[in-house]
């Protein structure tokens, strides 16, 4: 019998792989993959508890606002990615330290 | 073992694998393209839950849009006859160890509690969803659609190569 717990380890395992990527990669487009797997570990959860524990449809709206605020981050966030990319040639983020005091 | 539990591990087994491979893999062409098999593996998880209008919508926004930006991020910040992309790793060790423990955590938390609440019986969800957007949620929906907007001119403005520059 599938419930709510199976769906939050498998939401727990991609937000671990979410922030070992953040943690460990150097490239800033790697990065952002890293984020998206973040965000898709919440709306996994939010998804099952609105199924399994909320008996309503909030946990589905708040994962439609998530999936929003996602694409509005990725295309900011490639637009600092590829300006920064013009500015030093590289898309390593430990050689962006240009503010390094 | 019944067909939703053999359904709920395949995509559970796809998901976090291609989500490992997102992560470990050195080639950052891979990456991508396993990021691919995670966001069809997490829509077939929202089928699974009863979600059918958000599964349709992570095929689309996710698949159609985010990973081609993505997509465009890798071809763009690197030279295209620049065949293996490579990427290094830092600190994995340390980093392997935290997420680890994060998992650990997250997962027994999530076990050991006593959920309680109602299940919502399944079925569609389309016309419901429409119904609380234009009702009961309205001025997140209105904000939701601002906040877009703002973020693709701010997006253009930030790209653009100046003049002057």
């Amino acid at each position: 019998m599938i419930g709510l717990q199976h769906y939050l380890v498998v939401g727990a395992a991609l937000f671990s792989l979410g922030i070992l990527g953040l943690l460990t990669r150097r490239n800033a487009v790697n990065v952002m993959m890293s984020i998206e797997l973040i965000l898709n570990a919440a709306n996994v959860n939010l998804v099952a508890f609105s199924r399994y524990a909320a008996g309503n449809m909030a946990g589905q709206l708040f994962a439609v606002f998530v999936i929003v605020v996602a694409a509005a981050e990725v295309a900011v966030a490639l637009a600092i990615i590829l300006t920064l990319y013009r500015l030093r040639r590289t898309p390593n983020l430990d050689e962006a330290d240009i503010l390094k005091g | 073992m019944t067909a939703e539990a053999a359904v709920f591990w395949a995509f559970a087994i796809v998901t976090v694998g291609s989500a490992a491979v997102v992560v470990l893999s050195r080639t950052l062409i891979y990456s991508a393209f396993a990021l691919l098999f995670t966001f069809f593996g997490v829509a077939g998880l929202y089928v699974l839950l009863g979600a059918d209008f958000l599964a349709a919508t992570q095929v689309l926004i996710y698949v159609g849009g985010i990973l081609v930006l993505l997509l465009f991020g890798v071809m763009l910040t690197h030279k295209i006859y620049d065949l293996d992309l490579k990427t290094e790793t830092t600190q994995l060790a340390s980093g392997v160890i935290v997420a680890a423990g994060l998992f650990v955590i997250l997962a027994s938390t999530g076990l050991r509690t006593q959920w309680m609440g109602v299940p919502r019986t399944p079925g569609p969800t389309t016309a419901e969803i429409g119904r609380l957007f234009l009702g009961q949620y309205l001025l997140p929906f209105e904000v939701a659609s601002v906040l877009l907007l703002v973020a693709l001119i701010g997006a253009a403005m930030i790209v653009r190569r100046r003049r002057d520059a």
